[in-house]
């Protein structure tokens, strides 16, 4: 690596690096910045069809090459065998992990990535106000230039948030912390006094003069941390979708904010890309379950199913049916519908689910796979472990593209999902759920519900009457051994 | 660069964005958080002028060794999010029809 950044050193000669200020004037390190910018855009643009997806991962990781690669060559690197081992170690730790996790493990594993960068950003931040020079953020008088010192102020700030909010955020997914909403008394007058707080020493810290605000400084990065752990901590796991996709938001922030203090064009445009991003993810979960961002983030959602219901819902009479029954009614079908849910995730039966798929296409049956856009614990987590089972992604269907076509359905065949297919959704206006867009599964002849007992109910909490229908049966069971079940009978 | 034109290319850079965003297809939204996580970790940039510029005789050692966590940090996303998006992508498969 050292040999490589010599020859690309001398590419440099003619414009000396700049040692002690950051800012790069060359305008060839202004355009790679920009390149890097713009191959980012491109590998967001390729996700628009599998078919150019994996383009536009590479076209991601050119860009990424470009902007590392134009730093260390613009800058003296005095400690070049330090920077290279912490790439190798950190590489190294990214790598091997992204190539062991399980599908399943996913959106923990999201979050864990959220929080580097959040932690990364605090730490550039920290770096920049100890050593504002080589940042070139200092005015003529050697203070911290004022805009700078609120770009900082911001950056660690939203940095600070993403870190511990993520730390939570994968706590509850990986099962470490209940998925429970933990919910502290006074919590909004607390967040509300905090966030306040954040802002006002932020502007303070900008207008006051240098000598003197280092507590302010880290005041602001302490109540960030604890502000970004108070915030998670009443968000229940049903929610989890959108606040992964926050915290995605937030990361992207950071980023930007950081890119504005060293002025650097890759880092600004990627910090808005994926800004943006999470922003619009967030939007779309948050449509998908009929509630406003701001009751999400104020928490508390699945926290009350009361045992009142509970008991009632016990004595009402439900079909059970057996895994003979299934494959028997689903071989003569001519459409059968699956919708799979965090409980196929959690039981990791999407290979068997699989099977079972092709076994009844060889049957002739016209088999779809139907996906709830919140379905699972982050976006798109259903259509990633369908694709690790195989399944050919032709064959799955969003809610909008698919909702017609259940009254066509001989078989509506519903796997670890509760919520998504629950008609109280359209018609019970005081149901927690109501106004969410959910399957009419209602309308297919047949309906299989795997459940792996009466007791529970959805995050929610709220019953569902399709366990009571007449065409209801219920498979009673781990989702996995459910479905090989199944496979054997056919 | 001054304020306003970082600025410019900061609002320019959310439209496009946003557009980009909303164009990717629901199935890829799974790997559209993984590599939005990879490419945010272009704050490795920053991370590495403090490693840089730390050693140096009027630098921080301790801005240094923060730029040097900062860039472990870092690389464990870069590395770990485009592998991870990679192997995601490489599952999504259309099978062919018999």
């Amino acid at each position: 690596m050292r040999a490589l950044l010599g020859g690309a050193a001398a590419l440099f000669f003619a414009t000396p690096a700049m040692a002690a200020s950051g800012e790069a004037v060359n305008p060839w390190v202004a355009t790679a910045y920009l390149v890097a910018g713009v191959l980012f855009i491109f590998a967001l643009r390729g996700l628009s069809s599998p078919e150019t997806s994996r383009a536009g991962n590479r076209f991601g990781m050119v860009g990424m090459l470009i902007a590392v690669v134009t730093t260390l060559w613009t800058h003296s690197i005095a400690s070049l065998p330090e920077i290279a081992g912490a790439i190798a170690i950190g590489g190294a730790i990214g790598f091997f992990t992204a190539r062991r996790i399980a599908m399943t493990d996913m959106p923990q594993l999201v979050a864990a990535f959220h929080s580097l960068v959040g932690l990364a950003a605090v730490l550039v931040g920290i770096a920049a106000y100890l050593n504002p020079g080589a940042f070139g953020i200092l005015d003529a008088t050697g203070e911290i230039l004022t805009v700078s010192r609120v770009e900082l102020g911001l950056g660690v700030a939203i940095g600070a948030i993403t870190f511990s909010g993520s730390v939570i955020a994968f706590l509850k997914l990986n099962g470490n912390m209940s998925g429970a909403p933990i919910m502290l008394p006074m919590r909004h007058v607390l967040n509300l006094g905090v966030l306040a707080g954040i802002i006002g020493l932020t502007a303070y810290f900008a207008i006051a003069p240098t000598v003197g605000t280092g507590a302010i400084f880290w005041t602001i990065v302490g109540l960030s941390f604890l502000i970004g752990f108070l915030l998670i901590i009443p968000i229940g796991g049903a929610d989890m979708p959108v606040v992964v996709s926050m915290l995605n938001s937030y990361s992207g922030w950071a980023a930007a904010a950081m890119g504005f203090t060293l002025g650097n064009t890759a880092m600004i445009i990627t910090g808005a890309l994926v800004g943006s991003s999470g922003a619009i993810l967030s939007y779309i979960m948050c449509k998908a379950m009929n509630r406003s961002f701001i009751s999400v983030i104020a928490g508390g959602f699945g926290a009350d199913s009361g045992p009142s219901d509970g008991a009632a819902k016990i004595d009402r009479p439900w079909k059970r049916g057996s895994a003979e029954d299934a494959a028997y009614m689903m071989k003569q079908a001519e459409n059968v519908i699956i919708i799979p849910g965090y409980g196929m995730a959690v039981a990791q039966a999407q290979h068997a689910l699989r099977e079972m798929g092709d076994l009844l296409k060889e049957e002739g049956v016209n088999v779809k796979y139907a996906i709830h856009p919140v379905a699972g614990r982050m976006p798109g987590h259903m259509n990633v472990l369908l694709a690790e089972a195989n399944v050919s992604y032709d064959e799955v269907f969003e809610l909008e593209d698919i909702n017609s076509e259940f009254a066509q359905a001989d078989v509506a065949f519903i796997i670890g999902a509760n919520d998504v297919v629950n008609p109280a959704a359209k018609t019970d206006k005081g149901s927690p759920i109501y106004g969410m867009p959910v399957f009419d599964v209602e309308k297919a002849k047949t309906i299989f519900f795997i459940k792996r007992s009466m007791g529970g109910v959805g995050y929610a909490g709220v019953d569902n009457e399709v366990f009571y229908m007449d065409q209801t049966m219920m498979l009673l069971s781990d989702a996995k051994k459910m479905c090989e079940e199944i496979v054997k009978a056919l | 660069m001054d304020f306003i034109s970082i600025l410019s290319i900061f609002v320019m850079a959310c439209f496009v964005g946003y557009y980009v965003v909303w164009s990717v297809t629901p199935a890829l939204h799974t790997p559209l958080m993984a590599v939005t996580n990879a490419i945010s970790s272009v704050i490795i940039v920053g991370a590495l002028i403090a490693a840089a510029a730390g050693a140096q005789a009027d630098g921080s050692q301790v801005a240094k060794w923060l730029g040097l966590v900062g860039v472990v940090l870092a690389s464990v996303n870069i590395f770990g999010g485009f592998a991870v998006t990679e192997r995601m992508l490489a599952m999504y498969k259309k099978k062919e029809r018999k």
